[in-house]
């Protein structure tokens, strides 16, 4: 038991080198999947029918197919094609074209979801359709967007673990390097786990903290 | 002022608005009337656009727009046009994640870009002039029916436009909250602001308006000053519609 302990103390190093990469990736696609899913789901809401299915049919695919599929495509497979990427650079594509399809039906749902009535009151004090969103919308449709949003950032640092199997020295890489080397591999995958646990626990808290703040205006007076 | 000529609004093959002309000169009064689904409401609509005319010319001011061209091919036009006319829906429809002064000051601050100080100031000033001071920093879920209406007056008014026009503003209100909103619209009424209302309160319509019009199967069937046209109707169907409410007796508010 001693044993085992200081083993993982031995290791932390490894193991924190590994969760840096997990924040980076998710962090990473968390961004870049909001940006991209954002201007899927005005894509979606569009009324030319030909942008509309764009976003459509990306979103069908990318939500369609395994993510690590998606990744191996990426990493090992565009380099056929003369695309030779690096892990770290490959993950990153791959996680935010993946979470940028959940984002989009996340937003392009939360956006309908506001009633006609606001479009209408900032159009009659002369908004323009990108005032009207900044203002009027979008903040009301981060209220509801806010926790299926937070649910998926969670699944994607879990899902970042995937990253493993295209060479990213992320969290679960570094176990299975150490584990190689030293057989633990019970102490390993739980330390490597209980990491996980802790990087997802800020994260639902900061998703609370958000939720208070964009539900402010349903309390006070 | 204001200039209708021959608007007409088709939807999904069905005629709501069949060639509506009227003039409306400044510091008038009007009110619509008439049944449900007769088109005054469409009408209204239709003069700051919120829906799009089949075809026809609408002018406010020396804004000039031509209903029969797409509405996207003219949106700098129209959102000019909607500064210049202010819309009181029939619900609210204020921004429920704002103050009712973030809400009055929000037209000022991001469409004509006033600066906070200047707009917080203005919006001050209406809240007062609704009999909403004190509640500056109420959120509407915290507001009364007739509270949020009369915000979303000082909203419209904050825009400073050439003509308001109210979408039956009382008919989602409690009964007990129709007084304080009428008394509102009163007010402008004395101040000789242009002002065209869709209403069911014939009284008030009968009392506060210059001019009464009324619609029916998307036409106007008869226009004329209020007190004359609800004395005296000319016209059949005008006599009909009216029967109830001027064989109420008096009805006024």
């Amino acid at each position: 038991m001693e044993e085992a302990f200081q083993l993982a103390l031995d290791s932390a190093p490894f193991l924190l080198k590994g969760a840096y990469y997990t924040v980076i990736l998710s962090l990473g696609g968390m961004f870049f999947g909001l940006l991209l899913g954002f201007g899927l789901a005005l894509m979606r809401l569009s009324r030319f029918k030909l942008v509309s299915w764009i976003a459509r049919i990306y979103v069908s695919f990318f939500r369609g197919t395994p993510l690590l599929v998606q990744l191996f495509v990426i990493y090992y497979g565009l380099p056929q094609l003369g695309v030779e990427l690096d892990p770290l650079p490959a993950a990153l594509i791959g996680f935010s074209l993946n979470m940028a399809a959940y984002a989009c039906e996340i937003l392009r749902a939360a956006i309908s979801s506001i009633e006609r009535g606001q479009w209408e009151a900032a159009a009659s004090i002369g908004m323009t359709r990108a005032q009207t969103l900044r203002r009027a919308i979008l903040p009301q449709a981060a209220r509801t967007a806010l926790p299926p949003l937070g649910n998926s950032f969670i699944s994607l640092v879990k899902d970042t673990a995937l990253a493993a199997t295209i060479q990213v020295p992320e969290l679960f890489r570094q176990a299975q390097l150490i584990t190689a080397r030293t057989f633990e591999i019970f102490t390993m995958y739980l330390a490597a786990a209980l990491i996980y646990w802790v990087l997802a626990s800020v994260l639902s808290h900061l998703q609370n903290v958000l939720e208070e703040r964009v539900n402010r205006h349903d309390r006070e007076s | 002022m204001i200039v209708v000529e021959k608007l007409t609004k088709q939807f999904k093959g069905q005629v709501v608005l069949n060639g509506i002309d009227l003039k409306i000169e400044e510091g008038e009064v009007v009110a619509i009337i008439g049944p449900s689904g007769s088109g005054k409401t469409t009408f209204l609509r239709c003069l700051n656009f919120l829906e799009e005319p089949s075809s026809g010319r609408i002018k406010v001011g020396d804004i000039e727009i031509d209903g029969s061209r797409p509405l996207n091919q003219q949106q700098n036009l129209v959102r000019r046009l909607r500064q210049q006319v202010g819309f009181v829906f029939q619900n609210f429809n204020l921004f429920p994640h704002r103050t009712a002064l973030e809400n009055v000051t929000e037209g000022p601050m991001v469409v004509k870009k006033t600066p906070r100080a200047d707009a917080e100031a203005l919006g001050r000033k209406l809240l007062a002039k609704v009999g909403l001071a004190g509640k500056e920093n109420a959120y509407p879920r915290r507001l009364s029916g007739g509270q949020q209406q009369r915000v979303a007056i000082a909203r419209a008014l904050a825009m400073e436009p050439a003509v308001i026009l109210f979408d039956e503003p009382t008919s989602a209100l409690d009964p007990e909250l129709v007084g304080e909103v009428l008394a509102t619209i009163r007010g402008l009424a004395e101040e000789k602001r242009t002002m065209i209302i869709v209403t069911h309160e014939m009284g008030f319509a009968r009392d506060v308006a210059n001019r009464v019009v009324f619609f029916d199967k998307g036409v106007i069937v008869e226009q004329g000053e209020a007190k004359a046209l609800f004395a005296a109707p000319k016209e059949e169907r005008t006599r009909q519609f009216l029967s109830k409410f001027l064989s109420a007796g008096n009805g006024a508010q």
